[in-house]
């Protein structure tokens, strides 16, 4: 048995992530940095543009198959979604399919690191995620699509939607997954609903063992770039109903809850266990 | 939001271009490619005005001991001259590789 | 967000449009009562219309003012796939989605129940719809705000909305956005003015080349019975365009409108075709 030394993913930034997921040598970027396609939109409000919008797209491949990776920077506008970083993720997501549907799969690989939409872009931005839907809706009909939620920021908004719309998402134990972040909620709700700063409380109901625990993600892995290698690989592989389209199965799940009663978390993962998953 | 251009003497030439960082808070990204003219020519997009005297500094630090002509963009967002200077190194050093 | 009689009246929209344009209140037996589902005639086709309404008595606190909950997304999820499977060897209804949606529920009991699973599962449905040859046409009739508007009628082949102040859409409310950015709604309502996709108004949701049909001139709030046949012929047109054309979004891409102020969406996609394969 060897002894390897653990290299952190989620310190890692988006272009490094991708270049250590695809496979060694293979990686070759797309509308990188020194295209210069930046924000329309973020100038005119005295933001500095980032060369790239905060979005690394790039061919290479997984297990030898042809593979595009799409890494969202978190570092950069808490990985908000706008006009150009929507673009580039939904645009990648199109070729796949064109390529898919001409009979030549090419493997989609999502890494989200996301707040959802930028709002400084607002209506551009969460248009460019109804296209990222629909294109990921449309290309599970030919190749699992796989996310990976890494850690830091996290995913959120628009684009958890994105990540419940994955046919596989793999998730490590300091990500959390969530539709609302927990400052807007707090902030919308109260904070007696929901404090955003008890960390605890946060990673109880969104963090990434609970959602694995409940079914709502596929894999828990090691904050380990050979760990979500090999998790990104073996997604591939296998061929599982999309939750999203279990429909029937959530209807039955959603009906057994009393919501004026709701169950603790710890409660949930017994009620929607793993090995109850259709 | 600022916009600062500095220009310098060359001797070397580039063979490739590199970049290097994230313009998250507190950091920046260094984009450096071959100058067309034969000089080292900066162009900084900077979240912070008032500082150029300060940016003039940093460079001229940098190129007491980067002699390459090139086109170098920084995209920055609130970093300290430490880091300005730490990613100007790490380019230079990824043009070395 | 309260029920507030005032804020009830506003987003009475949804059920006055659904009952307008079915003739009926659209209540399915097992609910929720939140969500109203009803086919009716357009042109010579049957059409199925679909609506979020507020409810106050939702079982779900958190949802009990036309936002998009937990039990609202599911039963989209639900009710167009029960379409699709009717129509599995029939010619394919048409959907019809009636928008007056807030936002999506915030809560802690949304976040942990996988609200974010819920919407993914309505907007799945709507595309797969779509994909399916089904024409789904959303028509904005109110608020048409972030993760709501994903997850009802943002996968529509064609988005038409009528022209009228109470026609919103957005990523979050001016008071939330606001909030979080720290800064006044009246600054926001500025930045909105200056840049366009910020606003919130449909005039200026329509320059961005989503919308495939402003209609002019109907009272939305209040509509005439000749306002109501206005936009029955609107749909129908739209389920004939939609007909006859891809099953995908790429009409968001091609409209005039959109060669304007969608540009860098276009240059991003024909230079990522460029690319894509190496040289």
């Amino acid at each position: 048995m060897s002894a390897r030394t653990r290299q952190s993913f989620s310190e890692l930034s988006a272009r490094e992530r991708a270049r250590a997921l695809l496979d060694p040598g293979t990686f070759r970027e797309l509308l990188g940095p020194f295209e210069r396609l930046k924000s329309p939109w973020l100038p005119l409000q005295d933001i500095v543009a980032q060369a790239d919008d905060g979005v690394v797209v790039a061919r290479g491949t997984l297990d030898r198959e042809s593979a595009v990776a799409a890494a969202i920077e978190g570092a950069y506008q808490g990985g908000s979604i706008g006009e150009v970083s929507g673009a580039k993720i939904a645009g990648a997501l199109e070729l796949a399919l064109r390529d898919c549907e001409r009979g030549r799969p090419v493997r989609p690989l999502l890494l989200l690191e996301t707040g959802g939409v930028r709002l400084q872009e607002a209506n551009l931005g969460l248009a460019a995620i109804a296209e990222i839907h629909a294109a990921i809706i449309a290309l599970r009909r030919h190749v699992p699509v796989v996310g990976v939620i890494a850690g830091l920021v996290g995913c959120f908004g628009g684009m958890s939607l994105a990540a419940a719309l994955c046919s596989h998402l793999i998730i490590t134990r300091q990500a959390r997954l969530g539709m609302n972040g927990p400052e807007v909620i707090e902030q919308e709700a109260g904070i007696a609903e929901l404090d955003a700063t008890d960390g605890t409380d946060i990673w109880s109901l969104m963090g990434g063992e609970q959602r694995y625990a409940t079914g709502l993600a596929d894999a828990l892995v090691e904050d380990d770039v050979a760990a979500i290698a090999v998790a990104v690989r073996n997604a591939f592989r296998s061929a599982t109903a999309p939750r999203s389209e279990q429909v029937e199965e959530f209807g039955r799940r959603l009906a057994a809850i009393d919501a004026q009663a709701p169950p603790s978390p710890a409660q949930l993962r017994t009620l929607w266990a793993r090995a109850r998953r259709p | 939001m600022e916009q600062l251009k500095f220009s310098y003497p060359a001797r070397q030439t580039l063979s490739r271009r590199v970049h290097v960082g994230v313009v998250g808070s507190g950091d920046l990204e260094v984009l450096m490619e071959p100058s067309p003219d034969g000089q080292a020519h900066v162009s900084v997009t900077t979240s912070v005005a008032g500082f150029a005297a300060v940016w003039q500094h940093v460079l001229d630090r940098f190129f007491s001991r980067f002699d390459g002509a090139a086109a170098i963009e920084i995209n920055d967002a609130g970093a300290t001259p430490g880091v300005v200077l730490l990613r100007l190194e790490q380019a230079a050093e990824a043009l070395r590789e | 967000m309260s029920a507030a009689p005032g804020a009830a009246a506003r987003s009475g929209a949804g059920e006055r449009w659904f009952e307008a344009l079915t003739g009926q209140a659209g209540l399915r037996p097992a609910g929720p009562r939140s969500v109203r589902v009803a086919d009716a005639p357009l042109g010579g086709e049957r059409a199925r219309f679909i609506a979020v309404v507020p409810d106050g008595g939702n079982r779900f606190p958190r949802a009990r003012c036309g936002e998009v909950g937990l039990d609202e997304a599911w039963a989209l999820a639900r009710e167009v796939r029960r379409v699709m499977a009717e129509d599995l060897d029939q010619p394919r209804r048409a959907l019809i989605a009636l928008v007056d949606v807030t936002s999506q529920a915030y809560g802690r009991r949304e976040e942990l129940l996988g609200i974010h699973l819920a919407g993914a599962a309505a907007a799945d449905a709507y595309a797969s719809a779509r994909l399916a040859g089904h024409p789904v046409i959303a028509l904005l009739i109110g608020k048409a705000m972030s993760g709501a508007f994903l997850t009802h009628g943002y996968q529509a082949n064609r988005i038409l909305a009528l022209d009228s102040p109470e026609v919103q859409v957005h990523a979050m409310s001016k008071e939330s956005a606001a909030r979080v950015t720290r800064r006044s709604v009246e600054a926001l309502e500025e930045l909105g003015e200056r840049i366009v996709p910020m606003a919130y108004d449909v005039r200026s949701f329509a320059r961005l080349g989503l919308v495939h049909r402003l209609i002019e001139g109907v009272n939305a709030a209040t509509p005439a019975a000749t306002d109501v046949e206005r936009v029955r012929g609107e749909l129908l047109a739209a389920v004939t365009d939609a007909r006859g054309a891809a099953r995908d979004l790429s009409s968001r891409l091609t409209s005039a409108a959109a060669a304007q102020l969608r540009r860098a969406s276009i240059e991003v996609r024909r230079r990522l075709t460029e690319q894509w394969d190496a040289r």
